[in-house]
């Protein structure tokens, strides 16, 4: 922890030298672009944008998709891997089918999404799922399968039938490496929903990104972009925090070096 | 009187290996029999037999008269590796609530049961802990009071001192054999350690290695209680120890 603080100071040190010497040379120069803010314009725009609601607006749709997405994709993966890893036959047949289907890009999908879903949350949430599906189900699926046979062994000797298995020993056993995969598709979900608004969804902040853009706005095009930064350092900073706080007593996670 | 345990004529391949031939065994119901072997010699396997967690592929197993056809309440299980078969994310009491939750004790009766027997086996002052915050010794001592509070009437140990250092070892065999008066269970317990054997067993089992086989059956008529020196200085222990390591040095070469 001393070291973490120790390293903050150098480690925020660099941008904030780099942000005030391009601040210094906007101000120098006189410069006007219709690319590039200075700093301060973008920081002051994005305060202006939280207080006036409009930045809070887009956020709140972008998270919606972002978490529905999230919950159908990461649920229905979770199942789908602890499924396939119980039942060897099921792992057998589905193996290709997983490998196929999981080298599509999500974002390729966004025409088909587009054709059956329309504009709105419900195709996002689409490709937002199916990206996030299949990390998850690869992970759930090494995850259930590392689980220690030892334990396996101790449910059969007392007579837990399958879902008592599952309950009581297979997915508490697993959940350190469930947080883990929940904590990767949760960047990615963000990701694929901003880039779903800005390639074709009109609403949330990636749509918000590309209407800055085409207005000639880089203030608030670089207002937003620094947002959607802080949203996604921000949920990844909580999630291993939650992460450490939960499996802190347990001998097998080392959560010390969880990153 | 019908035995607690027959074995009766009890073979295993495995993976084209043979690894038990020709056990016949008649455990009596409160015995506390000793199997020694070296490693390889299908100790463990014989245990997981009578366990259920394996089926043999020859010959018949059965407990209290009936075949095992997997593994039951009446028979629990002491592994070595405690570090495993420990769940590290309950507290030492919900490790030993596990037990009772598989036959539906009642949630209410469920928390003086694992005290009482968290007491039994001395962590009476650690139910809040986790297993990461015990030494081997006591994780040990836990995974009995599960395996007790499982209330079968057949207890199998499979080399659970292995690990541990020998002032901790001496305390749990007299902890085990205390244990064993007070329930009057069936111990069937496995070692590697020709004195432990002596020590605890009313029988000890010799297991010739490659393929398992009964080697040589001795009964040990020392007086109970048993006592770390007393008992280990008894003639009758020495003489003993000497016939059997002979026999057992023979073939562990």
């Amino acid at each position: 922890m001393s070291l973490a603080l120790r390293s903050l100071g150098p480690a925020l040190a660099v941008p904030a030298a780099a942000l005030l010497a391009f601040e210094l040379w906007f101000a120098a120069t006189g410069r006007v672009s219709d690319t590039i803010a200075p700093p301060s314009q973008a920081f002051w725009r994005l305060a202006a944008g939280l207080a006036d609601g409009s930045i809070v607006a887009m956020t709140v749709e972008t998270l919606a998709a972002t978490l529905a997405g999230l919950a159908v994709g990461g649920g229905l993966g979770l199942a789908a891997g602890s499924v396939l890893a119980l039942t060897r036959r099921a792992d057998m047949t589905a193996r290709y089918v997983v490998e196929m289907l999981r080298a599509i890009p999500s974002i390729a999908l966004l025409p088909l999404a587009l054709l059956i879903f329309g504009f709105g949350y419900r195709m996002e949430i689409f490709v937002v799922a199916f990206a996030t599906f299949w990390p998850v189900l690869i992970l759930s699926h090494s995850a259930v399968l590392a689980v220690e046979p030892r334990l396996i062994d101790v449910s059969r000797m007392l007579g837990f039938g399958p879902l008592s298995t599952l309950s009581k020993i297979v997915l508490p056993a697993a959940a350190p490496r469930l947080a883990t995969a929940l904590r990767l598709a949760s960047g990615i979900a963000l990701v694929v929903a901003v880039t779903c608004e800005i390639t074709a969804n009109p609403q949330g902040l990636g749509n918000g990104l590309m209407r800055a853009q085409e207005s000639l706005q880089p203030a608030l095009m670089w207002a937003v972009l620094l947002w959607i930064g802080v949203i996604g350092y921000t949920a990844n900073r909580a999630l291993l925090a939650m992460e450490r706080r939960l499996f802190a007593h347990r001998s097998d996670v080392d959560t010390s070096v969880a990153a | 009187m019908t035995s607690a345990i027959t074995l009766d004529d009890v073979g295993i391949v495995l993976g084209g290996l043979r690894i038990l031939e020709g056990i016949s065994l008649d455990v009596r119901p409160g015995e506390f029999l000793v199997v020694v072997g070296a490693s390889g010699s299908g100790k463990t396997t014989l245990l997981r037999l009578i366990a259920g967690l394996s089926r043999p592929t020859q010959g018949r197993i059965l407990v209290g008269g009936e075949p095992v056809a997997g593994p039951s309440r009446k028979v629990a299980i002491v592994f070595q590796d405690y570090g495993r078969a420990l769940l590290p994310w309950r507290t030492a009491a919900g490790n030993v609530a596990l037990a009772l939750e598989s036959v539906g004790t009642p949630r209410a009766e469920r928390a003086d049961r694992v005290a009482a027997l968290l007491a039994k086996v001395g962590l009476a002052r650690h139910a809040d802990k986790y297993p990461s915050q015990l030494s081997g010794g006591m994780q040990q001592r836990l995974q009995i009071a599960r395996a007790l509070a499982q209330g079968g009437w057949v207890l199998l140990m499979d080399e659970p001192f292995g690990a541990l250092d020998a002032l901790t070892r001496q305390g749990l065999q007299d902890e085990v054999l205390r244990i064993a008066a007070e329930t009057g269970l069936t111990v069937v317990f496995i070692t590697h350690d020709l004195e432990e054997a002596l020590y605890l067993g009313d029988r000890v089992v010799l297991l010739g290695s490659h393929p398992g086989r009964i080697e040589q059956t001795a009964a040990v008529d020392l007086p109970r209680p048993r006592n770390q020196l007393g008992t280990r200085e008894d003639p009758r222990f020495l003489a003993l120890r000497r016939e059997l390591f002979g026999h057992f040095a023979g073939h562990a070469a």
